[in-house]
């Protein structure tokens, strides 16, 4: 087998794993988030399909699957067809370039779990990040519904506003490292503990992570399909697996956030003392998820107005501030 | 802009006001956040709103003209139904005005029971206030942490009357049941438990930055409004009014005890907030003084007025005439004198007043339920206008309404 049929086989076997994988732990996680906010909100959560409820996220999926598909009469129909997909398809392209695990040996060759191994991997998955705003935006304004309208409305609000942010946040570890490549990122912190760039950036590991929960829209930034304010925002009119395609994207995009914080501020799957690289980053990106799932738990949500004031006004300068701190440091 | 008239009535256009740019949108009736069922009609600009048109009468059922054609003890279930989250509130007022109409005061031991279970009644709505204004804020887990709370006194509820969420637990003359002494240890022993729950609401709200940022300078009400739109209860208390009518015109036992009514000056959400916070702690007080009181009483539950309440069941078995008046009283009804009543009370939710005309039937002539989600309804159209979207929610969260009261 020539180099060349091998690479072409095992982008294919890789993309395809990813895909799969990720969208079954994206079901999974449903049921985890489920049982967390029942943890702690003194109940039992999903309790009845199955041994504790596992057999929930089957349920749920036979249930999203065999829904009635309704598109309304008077919405804009391929483009209300297509919104979903451009949300799961680019949550999932946006990790081709997250490299999940430490490369192996498997069949005599070294395997790199990742997809493609571009050298700007950051630039890349922010990117496609910032192409999933289409998804909530068309969705909202194909489906002919003031709340979609407004939901579509939002949710440029928030993604413009959150883009500065995580951009300019990330570009200071970037002046550090010197490289846009995550494996690049990722092989800086092998030092052990202290040379994870979290120590050495802060503030952007703070600022980042506020960016990722308003880019997964999750509390307290959820502002796009808060029920109480919008009834669903942008997905108002969806109903069954295109629904759930948002849905699934959502979880995705939590994945790829937690995988961009770990491997970038908290040493990536770089050995922990006697913990595996691998089960490493597994570890991280767990706790990464808990935290997401915590602060849904713990707190209320913000408002379009605050989130803009709080993104350019509070956490901008900030992040232009560490990036002149940074870049004088570094000279 | 559209003009409704009687031909052409308003309907809900999905396209853009090209005109003037501005939004129109229903809110509610099936809104997650319309409490109920109200629909306000909202002019939108983005997200800010310049007019608010709250529309009522989705859950109207003609209880008032129900009134006019049951006799008055055939009415207490009915009073049940309006404000559905302290139903005993209810039945309390109409017990009192029906009770003032026929020159009867219940026995002290009634009384105290009423104190208590009307009080626990607030106690219960504000806990749910609190629940549901949380989770429209977004806390969610505030509202099962709050729900944990409530159903302990639903199942105190339960276990006094056998009704969970329409009691019925009062009638005219007083109250058919007594305590248990079991019951009174519950009560006590779950008194003990609410305060720390309240700490700990309290603890996670009060100083979140979040929940004050959605709070604070959000749905102002300054005095001169609240005033002149009839505002009641914790409205008015939050925007630095000192009015409470147990204070003002006590009623029963309401002028021995001691308790403090809270209010805060800031007029915004986040006043009223602790306005009810404040308030739960005051109930408690008010229950265990109730409780004290009820300890003291003789074992008296119903008022000796065998012309409009029917006499002890020891009267009926062995006097021929308590028989005959109690026969006509369940056929027929009492007949109070001619005459025409109005009794307000504070209900968890502000000046709730049963008027009551007589004409000497046996069925009230008119009846009128002075409700105070209706004020703090209409209120909306005016203290909508300039909020944002997001903050309607909070706004209407915080007026506490409940629509089986608005609408009745």
């Amino acid at each position: 087998m020539s180099d060349v049929t091998f690479y072409i086989i095992e982008t294919i076997i890789k993309a395809s794993l990813v895909v799969l994988i990720l969208s079954a732990i994206a079901g999974f996680t449903t049921y985890f988030e489920r049982k967390v906010l029942a943890f702690m909100q003194r109940r039992k959560g999903p309790m009845h399909v199955g041994p504790h409820g596992l057999l929930q996220i089957a349920a749920d999926g036979i249930k999203l699957f065999t829904k009635e598909d309704i598109v309304p009469a008077q919405s804009i129909k391929p483009i209300f067809k297509i919104a979903p997909i451009i949300t799961a398809a680019t949550a999932f392209i946006a990790m081709a370039a997250v490299p999940f695990f430490p490369p192996f040996e498997l069949f005599g060759r070294t395997i790199h779990p990742i997809v493609a191994d571009v050298n700007v991997g950051i630039l890349f998955v922010l990117g496609v990040g910032a192409v999933g705003l289409y998804g909530p935006l068309l969705a909202g304004m194909a489906s002919n519904n003031k709340w979609g309208m407004l939901g579509a409305a939002r949710t440029t609000v928030q993604f413009v506003s959150y883009e500065v942010v995580s951009g300019l946040s990330i570009l200071a570890p970037i002046m550090i490292v010197g490289s846009l490549s995550l494996v690049e990122m990722n092989n800086y912190q092998s030092g052990g503990l202290l040379s994870w760039l979290i120590f050495k950036q802060p503030i952007a590991f703070l600022l980042f992570l506020i960016a990722g929960y308003a880019e997964t829209n999750r509390t307290p930034f959820d502002l796009l399909e808060h029920e109480a304010e919008i009834i669903n925002g942008y997905g108002t009119e969806y109903s069954g697996m295109r629904w759930g395609m948002f849905f699934i994207g959502e979880y995705a995009n939590m994945f790829t956030v937690a995988f961009l914080v770990s491997l970038v501020f908290l040493g990536g799957w770089n050995d922990f003392y006697f913990i595996p690289g691998a089960i490493a980053i597994i570890l991280k990106v767990l706790f990464l998820m808990f935290l997401f799932l915590w602060t849904r738990a713990a707190w209320p949500h913000i408002r379009p107005d605050q989130i803009m004031w709080m993104m350019w006004k509070v956490l901008m300068p900030l992040a232009i501030v560490n990036i002149f701190i940074t870049g004088l440091v570094i000279l | 802009m559209q003009q409704p008239n009687k031909l052409r009535p308003f309907y809900e256009n999905v396209a853009f006001e090209r005109d003037d740019n501005t939004m129109i949108i229903n809110f509610g009736p099936n809104h997650p956040s319309a409490h109920g069922q109200l629909n306000l009609l909202l002019e939108l600009q983005g997200e800010k709103v310049i007019k608010a048109t709250p529309r009522v009468g989705y859950l109207h059922r003609g209880m008032e003209k129900m009134a006019e054609n049951m006799i008055y003890n055939e009415y207490m279930p009915t009073t049940d139904r309006m404000d559905y989250i302290a139903s005993t509130a209810n039945n309390y007022a109409f017990a009192l005005a029906v009770e003032k109409l026929i020159d009867v005061e219940a026995p002290r031991r009634a009384q105290a029971i009423r104190l208590v279970l009307v009080e626990l009644n607030r106690l219960m709505s504000h806990i749910f206030w609190l629940a549901v204004h949380a989770l429209d804020v977004g806390a969610m887990s505030i509202m099962l942490y709050c729900f944990r709370e409530r159903e302990y006194i639903m199942d105190l509820m339960e276990d006094y009357c056998g009704a969970r969420l329409t009691h019925s637990a009062i009638r005219i003359g007083g109250v058919p049941l007594d305590f248990t002494p079991e019951w009174i240890e519950k009560l006590l022993a779950l008194l003990e438990t609410i305060p720390a729950q309240i700490d700990m609401w309290e603890k996670i709200l009060t100083t979140n930055r979040i929940w004050r940022m959605r709070l604070e300078d959000v749905g102002n009400l300054p005095k001169e409004m609240a005033y002149s739109w009839g505002c009641s209860g914790p409205m008015l208390r939050g925007s630095g009014i000192k009015w409470d009518i147990r204070k003002e015109q006590p009623y029963e036992l309401y002028s021995e005890i001691d308790f403090d009514v809270p209010i805060a000056q800031t007029c915004d959400s986040y006043g009223r907030y602790k306005v009810f916070l404040e308030e739960m702690r005051q109930t408690i007080k008010i229950i265990k003084q109730g409780v004290a009181i009820y300890k003291t009483t003789d074992s008296k539950l119903m008022a000796d007025a065998p012309e409009f309440i029917s006499a002890s069941k020891e009267d009926l078995m062995t006097q021929n005439y308590s028989l005959m008046q109690h026969f006509v009283l369940v056929t027929q009804g009492m007949r109070p004198p001619k005459g025409e009543v109005y009794v307000p009370t504070e209900s968890p939710k502000g000046e709730l007043g049963f008027y009551i005309v007589s004409e000497g039937e046996a069925y009230p002539h008119r009846l009128k339920v002075r409700s105070p989600s209706f004020y703090h309804t209409g209120i909306l159209q005016d203290w909508l206008v300039g909020e944002n979207l997001a903050d309607i929610v909070t706004i209407i969260g915080s007026s506490n309404t409940v629509f089986g009261e608005v609408d009745r």
